[in-house]
């Protein structure tokens, strides 16, 4: 089995986001990057998988300007075969990235299709369900487990009134939550290693999908900030303004 | 221009998101029609007749919707999108998982999770968290949009008499499976609807000790939701996440217990009116939102708690 994992490359979720003064976007100059974090988990479930013998091969692909490489270069760092990025500039919509990957799909014929379950920067969460459209293949989202069997995957999903699982033919796209599995760190000698193993590129151009968002960002703004509340100096204390202050309880 | 909302149900009821959701459809343009597909559904369709915002509701009827699919609903949908200009519905699991295959198909750049309609091709969505709104402007004809439910009131639900027609349902997509779902049955609050929440974090150190949560829970008649990392360490369910990747949240009160308050934390909840945090960390980021902030052991708090609301005459349900 051939599996494809698609990786992100986001704002590191650690950092505290800043809207620009003009409105056009947030602040990205000198920010910390990283690979989206559940496509981390993406790629751990591909690793794994190899690992275990049902898989022969794990290909990371990641779309965007040049330096998303580097979320392909950490997926090899920690145990995919080989890479591929996608050149594509400016802002990319889940649409463009699903018909993007539904070419590469088409070219690698993979049997799975691996991502995080949304991108913590634009929070969409759309590709993996759009990609499992254009190619009419069964769609395993939010999947906290993975069981692979012969011709199928039983997945358990995470809804919002507990756990679902489904099961789904074989070839299938997977959308994964954090809690999947715990995504292991690079070794500085796999973090080496990972510099010679192939990394094909392509552009979007090539491949003949237009990138041009059909959605127009008219304006980007600080959300409306909280008024600094108090601190109360005991549990009594809290009790009365809730009651008497707020009147919520 | 209309708009299809696809209702989400039990079959016997509607979910109250619906009902959310209805309201934002609504503000897109009052030609309402609403889809729903499901097996012995009369009950949900005689719902969603009934709320009085709803000019039609279509009913599809099919035992192969029993359980809900996105690969099965996609092409009932389809098939029905056709007169309207806005495809609609609610940005929980069951639309986040649907909206995205149907928009595909029609070529359309879906917008997610708006929480406003500032006109029907123009929304507002939070981004990063919620550390951010964009406003922003749909040109696709056929226009898909998920709304979050919590960021509109619930519609009236009676009073109105909608005309239900039977519709066609389409092929069965053989390719997936439902197994089976375990649902966490409770007789408390919604997460997502509840009027006040009390969340434990990673600061609660077990499951076992939720059971300070739980009774002032009780008491309040509140719903029970925990971070990220509560939920990691298994010390609770997933469906109490609240979060960025889990519920948002908008209660009257929202009490955070030994939760730090990651980012990813303060997006499921920042939007709440009163902010409480328990914490014995007086520099926790949790306290930069709370309106009133306890700097306790919460192992010494919460019992507190529990006492000063024991002596309270009177408390609102």
């Amino acid at each position: 089995m051939k599996i494809l994992v698609a990786v992100k490359r986001v704002i590191d979720y650690n950092v505290q986001v800043r809207v620009k003064e003009d409105g056009t976007g947030v602040v990205t100059d000198n920010v910390k990057m990283s690979t989206n974090p559940p496509d981390d988990n993406a790629v751990e479930e591909a690793v794994k998988i190899k690992e275990s013998g049902k898989a022969t091969e794990v290909i990371a692909i990641t779309i965007g300007e040049e330096k998303a490489q580097e979320t392909v270069r950490k997926a090899l760092a920690v145990g995919a075969d080989r890479g591929i990025h996608v050149k594509a500039d400016g802002i990319l919509e889940p649409l463009a990235v699903s018909k993007i990957l539904q070419k590469v799909v088409e070219k690698e014929k993979p049997d799975l299709v691996f991502m995080g379950k949304q991108a913590i920067d634009d929070d969409c969460n759309q590709t993996g369900q759009m990609l499992a459209a254009l190619l009419n293949w069964p769609q395993a989202t939010f999947a906290s487990k993975i069981e692979v069997k012969d011709k199928s995957l039983d997945v358990t999903r995470e809804v919002d009134e507990g756990l679902e699982t489904i099961s789904v033919n074989v070839p299938a796209i997977v959308t994964c939550d954090l809690r999947l599995n715990e995504p292991r760190y690079a070794s500085l000698p796999n973090i080496m290693k990972a510099k010679k193993k192939p990394l094909e590129q392509l552009s979007a151009t090539d491949l003949g999908i237009d990138t041009k968002p059909r959605i127009e960002q008219i304006k980007v703004e600080e959300p409306p900030k909280r008024k600094a509340g108090i601190k109360v100096g005991s549990v009594a204390e809290l009790v009365q303004k809730l009651k008497n202050e707020a009147k919520v309880i | 221009m209309s708009v299809l909302l696809i209702a989400e149900h039990n079959n016997k009821e509607l979910k109250p998101f619906t009902l959310n959701a209805i309201t934002a459809a609504s503000q897109i343009d009052q030609d309402l029609h609403v889809l729903v597909i499901g097996h012995n559904s009369d009950g949900a369709a005689k719902a969603a007749s009934a709320v009085p915002l709803v000019k039609k509701v279509i009913q599809i009827e099919n035992p192969i919707y029993e359980n809900y699919l996105a690969e099965n609903f996609t092409p009932v949908i389809i098939k029905h999108a056709e007169n309207y200009s806005h495809i609609v519905c609610s940005a929980n699991t069951f639309g986040k998982n649907l909206m995205p295959r149907i928009a595909a198909l029609m070529d359309c750049s879906q917008v997610s999770d708006i929480i406003k309609v500032i006109s029907p091709d123009t929304f507002l969505r939070p981004i990063y968290a919620g550390n951010a709104f964009a406003t922003v402007k749909s040109n696709d004809k056929k226009k898909c949009v998920t709304i979050r439910p919590t960021s509109f009131d619930a519609a009236p639900s009676d009073g109105g008499s909608a005309e239900i027609v039977k519709g066609d349902g389409a092929d069965e997509f053989t390719l997936t499976k439902f197994v089976k779902k375990e649902e966490v049955k409770s007789d408390r609050p919604e997460l997502g609807t509840a009027r006040i929440v009390i969340s434990g974090g990673r600061g609660m150190q077990s499951g076992d000790n939720f059971k300070l949560i739980t009774a002032i829970a009780d008491k309040l008649n509140a719903a029970i939701g925990a971070s990220r990392a509560a939920v990691d360490a298994g010390y609770i369910t997933n469906d109490h996440q609240v979060g960025q990747t889990g519920k948002v949240v908008v209660p009257d009160l929202y009490i955070a217990v030994g939760i730090s308050g990651a980012i990813q934390h303060l997006a499921g909840m920042k939007e709440s009116k009163v902010i409480v945090a328990i914490n014995k960390d007086g520099e926790a980021p949790i306290f930069s939102v709370a309106d009133y902030g306890l700097e306790a052991d919460l192992f010494e708090a919460l019992p507190q708690f529990l006492e000063e609301l024991n002596k309270l005459n009177t408390i609102q349900k």
